[in-house]
Parts: C-alpha cells; structure tokens; sequence
C-alpha cells in the first residue's frame, strides 16, 4: 500500500510540475499594433476633438492573422482620440451569430456601426435596419450590395491586387526576355468571392500579354494548407519562371515547401503585406521579390472616418462638408527599394 | 480501488441490442489464441486480402497519373521524387490515423484529433517554449497532445459521455485554446532542428518518412503482438463480454484516447516542421481526414476489427489523388468530389468483396423486411 500511494504521490507530482511548467510555457510577446499603423492626432484640422462619440465595432474571430490585425488596428486608433468610446462585439463563428451579436450592439445605441461582415450579401439586411433606425453603418472590407444598406464602405481592391501582381511578373519576365513562361498561382480559400475576384485581376492581365497560369491550386489562408498545396504544385510543375501567391500568412508554408524542395530557379509574388514578407523582400535571400497589398491598416481608417461621420464633420482636406460614401484603396507593390517605406504597416 | 471490477454498473457503451450482432460481436471478441493471427488464414487474414485490394487500387491510380502525365512519368527520377512527395504528403495524416485507428477499433471516435494537433503546434511554438529548444519543444508537443487525451478518455471513460459528444466538445475547445494561446497570430519556428525533420534526408528518404514508418511498425505491433491490442480489440466488439472477461474496460479506454493524443503531439511537431510555423487554423478538418482513411482501409466503425496498414494505404490512397489532381492542373473541388466517391466505393466494395453477392443481398432483403 505505501508503495502504491508513493508511486501515486510521485506520479501526481510529476504531473502537476509539468502542468506548471507548461502553463507558463504558454506566453507570447504581446503583439499590438506599432505606432504607425495608427493615425496620432497631432493636432489640426480632422484631429481636433469634437462631439462625444460611441462607436461600435464588430469582426470576425477568425484564426488569421489580417482578421487580428484588423481588430487590434480598430481598438489601437479608437484609443488615440479622447472623444471616441469604442464599443466592441465578438461576431461568433458565422454569419448568424454575428448578427445576433449586432442586435446587442443596436440596444446599445453608438453613434456609428463599423462592421467588418463574416459575409456582405447576409448582413445586408441588418445593414439596412441599423440606417432605417438612424445609426450609420460603416461598411469594412466586404461589401454590402445594397446601397441603402451603409453610410460609408472602406475596403480593399481584390480585383486590383491581381493586376498589380501579374504587372509585376509581366515587367519581371519581359525584362528577363522570356518568351513562353510558366507562371504558377496558390489561391486562397476558393469558396469566397475575394480569391475569385484575386484570380480573375491576375488572369486578365496576364491575357493582355499573352501569357496564362499553367497550375493553380488553393490553399485555405492557412501555413500548412499553404505547404502542401505547393508541394503538389511545384511536383506538377518541375519548371517554373514566376508563383503568384494571394495571401502572405500562408506565404509562410508556401516558402516553406519551396525551401524544402530546393527550388530556386523562379520569383515569387506574395498578397496582403504582412510583416514578415516585408522582411523577407527586404533582406532578399528567398524566391520572394515582392507583395501586393491589402493592407488592414483599412480598420485604423475606418474608425477615424466613424468618428468624422458621427460628429457630422468632412475631411479636412477634401472641400466636401460630409465623409464620401466610398473609399477603395489601391493595392500597391511592394519590392525590395521600397519594402522599409511599407515595413511599419506590415501585420 | 477503481481496479476492482465494478459488478452493478453496466460499461460506458450499451451492449448492442440485435442478438444477432451480439453473438457475432462475441466472437469477434473471444480472447484470440495464438494460432488465429496467422496474416493470411484466420482473423487477420480477412484484413490481409482487404489491404491487397487497397495496393491495387494504388497501382490503378499510379497508372491513371502515367497516362495523363507521359511526359512526367517518363522521367525516372521525377517519379521517385514525386512517389516521396506522396509519402511526405501523407506522413503527417498518417500518424494521426494510427492513434484513431486504435480508437475506432476500441469502440470509440476522436473527432478532436485536428484541434489536439493545432494545439500541440501552437504550444509547442510560443515564444517561451522555443526558449527551450528542439528538447523542449518536441516534449511540449506531446505532453500536450497525451494530456488532451486523457481529458478526453476520462470523460468518456468515467464521466459516460458519449465519445461523439466529448472529442466534439474537445475539437471547440480546444481550438478556443490555441486561439488563445497564439493571440490568432501565427506563430513561426525559429528552430532549425525542428524546422529540419521536414526538409532533411537520410540515406536519400525525408526524416518525415522515416518517423511515419516508426509510427505504423509501433502501432501493429502494438495492436497485433501485445496484450493492450488484443484488449483493444476485444473492448471494441463486445464491452460487456470484455469486461466479464476481466479487462478493466474504462482504463483501457482512457488509455486508447491519451494514445491518440500522444499521435496528435507526434503529428504537430511534423506538422510544424513542414509549415515551419503554427497557428490555431491548422490541421483543419484532419478528423474527417483520419477517420475516412480508417473507414477505407476496412477497419469497421463500430469497433472490434480493423488493421493498422488498411489505414496507412487509405491516407496514402488520399494524398495520391491529390497529388494526381495537383499534377494534372485540375481543380480541389472536383478532387474532392472524388474523394468522397471513393469513400462510398471502398464501403461498397468490401461489402460485396467479402461474403458472396447472394449473401449481400439476403443481408440487404434482411434489413429492409
């Protein structure tokens, strides 16, 4: 019996020390948003504070690091002004939930909505209720079809970040002087229609030059989705002169595969602008050259443009007297001359 | 105490009710003399035949990519390399289908196995870990991966919950978790010893193979040539039998989950490796993965039968349509509309292939009167 209970009593120390050690192994650098990814209100024109304003935000949780960026930007630049209250709500898992979350946020009455839609076309409705009942709704990334349904939409081009990439391969290849490429293309989740608008920009213009994606295969915006996908891809194809990879977070396996096959005889193209691509065009010891942005900087600029619609007021250097209804960045490339202008909005 | 056999209370699981499948289940979980396990007569030969119908089906889907892509095959070095790509493709799949193939013969389901293996990654990847080393990382993954499988096993086992309902209710949480951990960031390994076993040879073969190799030689020995095997088997087919047989039933089932656990660690160090990084996200949907391998290779889903390489040829089955749909530049859905097909045609076919027609049709006639 003593034996017994000591082999227990070490057995359940022994447990309990590795429950203790591991717990702590569980820390993480906090990551927040740098300075600059942020607006500071240095004073004048917009930056002077006004009105009181509540806003409400909502997001996505999803597992992915644009979608934290996204939030973390929103909370960063709702702190930088005294006159913003920032209300913020878990959207849940889908669509559905996310609009049970809203109706909360609505009983709450915030001066303004900022909402980043788990998908557009099923919130266009909750869209349309929150402006009947007069709060405005800030439209964030994914857009509603009903113009009724928003008083502002902020989002990325998708269609515009395939141009810039194929603009950047055309340019690299015809400097090369190669005539019959092979160009390869690992798209996101190929379900929503953002890869699909990402395929179609990429494909056009590579048309108008006579070139074509000889694979593609999609990935799920996931590192190892990301890995074996290329895998596969860079066994079908044992040649390859340029990848065209959408999204940067998943860039991360796609290297990794890349590195693990030894293959070096292409460029890459990356999507989105994350932190460690900026680096990696930066230091340029990997096949990628550069990234086409989608930045979620977007977030920071939709709640500085909320508080601006809530307190009534336009943009200090526009001469309209009210925010425009739509804004649509440009997707601009980054390489290697201008990666450390970008670095500080890398996520 | 708990050792003792508990004589009022019925197991986890409900005997099944049909006395027909009951005195079959008995049988199948009669204490298996030694003269049984011959590979090719006798009970394991049943799976022997099944698993050289798989080997066909491999060589048929080998000679579709042949002909579609000539130009490829014909290149000897490049079908090395690719049948190596296949293997790697497969590996980090296939050690998780060895701990649910033991599950699933037990009786049980583990629908956690993707979450435990996202997990795993990200904990093993946390900035503090990776203080640790390669040592440190490799011992997180795993404590990690046991430890979510104990809590599954003890629900199951001692808290009666229904095996579908707690490794559900571990796939939620536990991905919350990793979430958590890993602020929804993804965390990237800095490690070059990690980082290694998925680029690194030995003797011309990736380290991914070789650890997938151990982990299929480990796992038939352990289910063909051990005590705990046998028990597997027999707590599979018949609880209430295994149990008047002596078999402490709900040790056994604690221990069959902390072995899938203890796969998933192994799968997140090999997944980490290959993606060179780890996130919540990761290894999704690797259940449905794992169990529809398990389900090809002819292990039945109610327990009490299957094989160890039946399952290994089911998740190389799978990664070879991948990589036959990669190479031939056609598109995820339709190779996932395939996928599924092939899921049905195994079941199908093994229904067929096994008894003769007339005995499939009198079951069938059976069922529907």
């Amino acid at each position: 019996m003593t034996q017994h209970s000591r082999r227990r009593l070490l057995f359940g120390g022994a447990a309990i020390g590795t429950g203790v050690l591991l717990a702590a192994c569980t820390s993480n650098e906090q990551q927040t948003p740098t300075e600059a990814q942020t607006k500071a209100a240095d004073g004048g024109g917009n930056a002077e504070p006004g009105k009181q304003v509540t806003v409400g935000f909502s997001a996505p949780a999803a597992d992915h690091g644009w979608i934290a960026a996204i939030t973390n930007n929103a909370r960063a630049q709702a702190a930088a002004y005294s006159d913003v209250e920032f209300k913020t709500v878990e959207a849940g898992a889908d669509a559905a939930a996310q609009r049970a979350a809203l109706s909360t946020l609505i009983s709450q009455k915030p001066d303004v909505i900022v909402l980043l839609p788990h998908d557009g076309k099923e919130l266009n409705s909750f869209g349309l209720e929150a402006m009947q009942a007069g709060i405005p709704v800030v439209n964030l990334d994914r857009a509603f079809p009903d113009a009724k349904a928003y008083r502002l939409q902020i989002k990325g081009d998708n269609y515009g970040m395939g141009v810039s990439a194929a603009t950047f391969i055309v340019e690299q290849l015809k400097a090369k002087g190669v005539s019959n490429p092979v160009i390869a293309e690992i798209a996101g989740m190929d379900e929503l229609e953002l890869t699909q608008e990402r395929t179609k920009g990429f494909n056009d213009t590579l048309a108008q030059h006579g070139f074509r994606v000889a694979n593609r295969r999609a990935a799920r915006f996931t590192v190892d989705s990301g890995q074996q996908e290329t895998s596969q891809l860079l066994q079908a194809l044992p040649k390859i002169d340029a990848i065209w990879n959408h999204d940067d977070d998943q860039g991360i396996g796609v290297l990794a595969a890349i590195s693990q096959a030894n293959r070096n005889e292409f460029f890459m193209v990356g999507g989105a602008g994350s932190k460690k691509a900026m680096e990696d065009i930066q230091a340029d010891n990997t096949v990628l050259k550069a990234t086409v942005t989608y930045s979620p900087s977007m977030a920071s600029s939709a709640i500085s443009l909320a508080r601006l619609i809530g307190q009534g007021r336009g943009m200090s250097d526009l001469v309209e007297l009210q925010v425009p209804k739509e804004i649509i960045l440009a997707s601009e490339t980054i390489t290697k001359e201008n990666a450390s202008d970008y670095l500080k909005l890398g996520f | 105490m708990s050792d003792s056999p508990s004589t009022t209370k019925l197991p986890a699981q409900s005997p099944p009710v049909d006395p027909a499948e009951t005195e079959a289940a008995g049988h199948r979980a009669a204490p298996a003399p030694a003269g049984r396990l011959s590979w090719w007569h006798g009970d394991g030969g049943e799976g022997a035949r099944r698993n050289l119908a798989l080997i066909g089906v491999l060589l048929i889907l080998f000679v579709i990519g042949a002909a579609t892509r000539s130009d490829l095959y014909s290149n000897p070095d490049w079908v090395w390399a690719n049948m190596l790509s296949i293997l790697k493709l497969a590996s980090v799949v296939g050690v998780v289908t060895v701990g649910m193939t033991f599950v699933i013969i037990g009786g049980g389901i583990d629908l956690s196995v993707g979450a435990i293996v996202a997990l795993a990654g990200v904990w093993c990847t946390t900035v503090a870990t990776q203080s640790f080393g390669a040592a440190g990382m490799i011992f997180t993954a795993i404590v990690v991966g046991v430890a979510v499988g104990l809590v599954n096993g003890t629900l199951i086992a001692y808290g009666r919950l229904v095996p579908f309902i707690a490794t559900l209710a571990m796939l939620v949480a536990a991905r919350g978790l990793a979430a958590e951990i890993s602020q929804k960031q993804t965390q990237i390994s800095q490690n070059n010893t990690i980082n290694g076993i998925a680029s690194n040879d030995l003797f011309g073969i990736p380290l991914l193979v070789y650890i997938l190799a151990a982990v299929v030689l480990a796992g038939w020995v352990l289910l063909n040539r051990t005590t705990f095997g046998r028990r597997t088997v027999a707590v599979g087919g018949n609880p209430e039998a295994a149990r008047l047989a002596g078999i402490n039933v709900k040790r056994h089932t604690l221990m069959l989950y902390a072995l899938s656990g203890l796969c998933c660690g192994i799968a997140a160090i090999m997944l980490t490796a290959q993606a060179t990084s780890a996130q919540a996200a990761m290894a999704n949907l690797y259940e449905l993965d794992a169990i529809a391998a398990v389900i090809i290779g002819g292990t039945l889903l109610s327990g009490g039968r299957g094989t160890i390489i039946g399952s290994l040829l089911g998740v190389i089955i799978f990664a070879t349509i991948t990589n036959l749909f990669a190479i031939n530049g056609l598109s995820t859905e339709a190779q996932n509309m395939v996928k599924g097909g092939i899921i049905v045609a195994a079941v199908l076919i093994q229904q067929v292939q096994f008894g003769s027609l007339s005995q499939f049709f009198r079951r069938n006639r059976l069922t529907t009167s």
